[in-house]
């Protein structure tokens, strides 16, 4: 994942700002030890909340869509930050036609989500229509993996620490959503091509976020997570 | 993309109980379209809060925020989407309660059909003819009537034909291109997917069907080319495009366009997007216009078809759906967002307030929050549009508060004012700067804000006896001494504070063109009309001095015993007391209310050579 984003920096030329929370990884936060909550809260929200304080933008653009989650399917276009970076459902902007409010106050900040009425089955579509470069692992193919609780979590170097008795196995999987490693897991797939994701998006009976660990920690877990500045 | 299924946009509107979030999820579960995750999820969620005892709660799939799970209603708009072998649908549900009027508009403003739910039971209720109304007033132009929980009184047809008889009847004069009513069971899914054993008598399609085959295509290629300019793009010298959304219409290479702004005309010469040039466009594509002719286009403007023109004017009426807990007052200064142009408004007259239950229309003084109005908007610069009720596209607005910036309210425009056009501008011969060099001095106002009893008219007496000792022409316009003459039609409402000041700033900015030095000692308890005051005049012109004095302190002088007749409850709407006072944040000077009377026109004065107009 991160290969193919250098490459892309690389290849369209835009200048790419890398940030990751020092003081988490001087803290040696990890999620197999700290667990899922504490890891992205500390590695991901903290860390962004840092870079957008750090360079001062405006807005941040983010490909999150409202058929992901129930709290997201409530989230506007333009969805509006405080100083804190803290969502507030309660006091969203009225968003009426295409006439987006961009004004912001000092300190507060705008992520916008272009991609709010996509489905995730259009944005493969459109992936396939545009001839879009995509990230190797959203493509099938034989890797190691641990089966944790009905999770298959890719072993493939040495950070995930197995549990006794644990022994990586070799199926033939793929990424139907690409989160931090290792709270994202892989699903069983044959789809090796594009046109083989879009036929097994069209007869998918699971939704998207079911191989995302962070959702399940609670109920009303995502929008706990975006009100304190989750993307 | 290949054979591209279309797109329809609904919402569905009803109140708490009358089944909604029921109906969608029938929708979704029957038509299949539900994973298993998501199905699993529901199971265990129905079996912990779901209000449906052993059955699934279908509302708990789209209830998203905890609020809303928790005391089972819908607050915010909920967007779903679907799909099905022959459509894509997106979905909004909107909360059905009064208070959440605006999240109803927000999710009207997009949709092209509104499904409407009644209650068999109860019939048609304020609530129907509220949703109904506002489903309207967004120019949504096909209704769907769902009369639900038909189970609950026995799939009588007689009770299906009397409520359909009577939404018939009150909806006649709302300007729908179709009303289709259908008896229904969301919970049991009589004619929601499939048809409905139970009731043999009713001969239509099920819901779903309806919605496959709805025809409520978007007619906006059909309507005049328009396309509000988002940006001018000018990467060299030898290329100048203008990039917009086009708004409605169609639009080849060779056709006239015009500037409404300047009137002037040229040609489109190239259609340019990512993928190359196109020869034509329409209604949603994204271009950039590359014009035959040099002509003035900046963003904001709208390029439009020559024979079919929009109209151009500062000047408009409009329904306006108020949408935040502070109330809209005329006179006050918002911006407004109209196509792609922000710029500077006012309401500068409400003609009625609308109840959105009994459709009534009554005399207001102001509009509270989810209230409808018909208003005439002044805008700061002239701009194009088309009545709501003819383009969609191009006849709605948003207003936004200067301040919080939140979106205080949308508009629906019916039509162009001509009173501005046809008053122009007498051009002066002896203009202000003329009038000034006469005088010898630079003219500006000196604003005075402050509680009552702060000491603003005291200072401001001191200080115009100075200046009139250093031989300034000055005026002094005192908040009290106005309100005896022109200003003694206003009371002390919100509403008139702001009419009040509108007037004060208007006729100090007279007295500035008249060449003086004008001091303005008013309450001017709104940071808004301050703002609108110091606009009215030149950037040198204007300078606002708070005068600081604490309530308490005021309290003790109470000059005029005014504080303790508010205190007493005898004098409704006290700055201070019953109404409050939004004191300056960067004030040009800040005085202290407790320092001499004397010091402090003295520290005015030098403030006045500081900024050289002594």
């Amino acid at each position: 994942m991160i290969a193919f984003r250098d490459r892309m920096a690389r290849e369209i030329g835009f200048e790419l700002l890398v940030h990751i929370n020092q003081d988490g990884v001087a803290r040696g936060i990890n999620p197999f030890v700290h667990g899922s909550a504490l890891h992205t809260d500390v590695m991901k929200t903290e860390a962004l909340k840092q870079a957008l304080d750090h360079y001062g933008f405006d807005a941040a653009f983010g490909g999150a869509r409202r058929d992901e989650e129930k709290s997201r399917a409530k989230e506007r276009v333009f969805s509006f930050r405080t100083a804190n970076h803290r969502w507030d459902p309660k006091t969203q902007r009225p968003e009426l036609w295409d006439l987006y409010n961009t004004r912001i106050g000092q300190g507060e900040s705008i992520r916008v989500f272009p991609l709010s009425n996509w489905t995730e089955l259009n944005v493969w579509e459109y992936i396939a229509a545009e001839n879009i470069p995509i990230v190797p692992l959203y493509f099938a193919k034989p890797r190691p993996v641990v089966d944790r609780g009905g999770m298959l979590i890719m072993a493939d170097d040495d950070r995930l620490p197995l549990r006794p008795g644990e022994v990586p196995q070799m199926r033939k999987v793929r990424f139907r959503t690409l989160g931090c490693y290792p709270l994202t897991g892989a699903i069983e797939s044959d789809a090796e091509t594009l046109d083989d994701i879009l036929a097994e998006m069209r007869a998918a009976r699971t939704s998207e976020r079911q191989g995302r660990l962070i959702d399940h920690d609670q109920a009303g877990s995502m929008e706990k997570k975006k009100q304190e500045g989750y993307f | 993309m290949a054979a591209e299924k279309d797109l329809l946009r609904f919402l569905t509107c009803g109140s708490v109980d009358d089944g909604k979030s029921t109906l969608i999820g029938r929708l979704l579960w029957d038509a299949k379209l539900l994973c298993d995750d998501q199905i699993a999820t529901l199971e265990a969620e129905s079996r912990r809060i779901g209000t449906q005892g052993e059955n699934l709660d279908f509302a708990l799939l789209l209830d998203g925020l905890q609020a809303e799970r928790e005391q089972g209603i819908t607050i915010d708009v909920a967007y779903r989407f679907f799909e099905t072998a022959t459509r894509k649908f997106i979905v909004a549900d909107t909360p059905g309660h009064e208070q959440y009027t605006r999240n109803m508009a927000t999710g009207a403003s997009t949709a092209d059909a509104a499904v409407i739910l009644v209650d068999a039971r109860k019939g048609i209720l304020t609530q129907t003819r509220r949703h109904s109304f506002i489903v309207s007033l967004l120019g949504i132009r096909h209704v769907v009537v769902a009369v639900n929980k038909m189970d609950l009184v026995g799939y009588d047809r007689e009770v299906f034909d009397g409520i359909r008889a009577a939404y018939l009847d009150f909806a006649k004069d709302l300007g729908f291109a179709s009303i289709t009513c259908l008896p229904i069971s969301a919970l049991k899914g009589d004619n929601v997917c499939a048809g409905s054993a139970a009731m043999p008598w009713f001969d239509g399609a099920p819901l779903m069907t309806l919605l496959e085959t709805l025809d409520a295509r978007s007619d906006a290629a059909a309507l005049p080319f328009r396309m509000p300019v988002q940006w001018v793009c000018r990467p060299n010298l030898d290329f100048r495009g203008f990039c917009g959304t086009v708004a409605s219409g169609r639009i080849a290479v060779g056709d006239d366009v015009v500037v409404p702004a300047s009137g002037q005309v040229s040609q489109v010469k190239r259609i340019v997007t990512f993928d190359g040039d196109l020869d034509r466009a329409e209604a949603g594509d994204a271009v950039n216009l590359v014009l035959a002719d040099e002509i003035d286009v900046s963003r904001g403007d709208t390029l439009a078809e020559t024979r079919d023109r929009p109209e151009h004017a500062d000047q408009f009426s409009a329904k306006i759906l108020w949408m935040h807990a502070d109330p809209m007052l005329p006179n006050r200064k918002y911006l407004i967002k109209i196509g792609t142009t922000v710029a500077g408004a006012q309401i500068n007259r409400l003609d009625c307030r609308i109840n959105v239950n009994t459709f009534e229309r009554t005399a207001a003084t102001e509009l509270a929050l989810n209230e409808v109005g018909v208003c005439d908007v002044a805008v700061d610069q002239a701009v194009s549009f088309d009545p709501y009720a003819v383009n969609r596209g191009t006849g709605r607005f948003i207003l936004i508060d200067r301040y919080t910036n939140a979106t205080v309210g949308c508009g629906m425009i019916e039509h162009a004012l001509r009173r501005a056009t046809n008053v122009h501008w007498h051009p002066e011969t002896v203009d202000k700067r003329a009038r000034a060099v006469l005088k010898g001095q630079k003219p500006c106002v000196l604003w005075f804000t402050g509680l009552s009893g702060s000491g603003k008219s005291t200072i401001a007496n001191l200080l115009e006896q100075r200046l009139h000792a250093l031989g300034r022409h000055t005026t002094i316009l005192d908040g009290d001494n106005v309100r005896h003459g022109l200003n003694r039609d206003l009371g002390f409402t919100d509403a008139d504070r702001v009419e009040n000041i509108r007037r004060v700033g208007e006729v100090s900015k007279l007295m500035v063109d008249a060449g003086l030095i004008t001091l303005v000692a008013f309450i001017s308890p709104f940071r808004s009309e301050r703002q609108m005051a110091r606009e009215l005049l030149g950037e040198d012109e204007f300078f606002e001095v708070f005068v600081d004095t604490p309530l308490e302190v005021c309290r003790s002088r109470d000059p005029k015993g005014l504080y303790a007749k508010a205190f007493a409850g005898q004098i409704p709407n006290f700055t201070g007391v019953g109404s409050p006072y939004e004191a300056p944040e960067t004030p040009d000077l800040r005085l202290d209310g407790n320092a001499q009377a004397t010091a402090n026109a003295e520290a005015v004065v030098n403030m006045l050579r500081e900024k050289g107009i002594l």
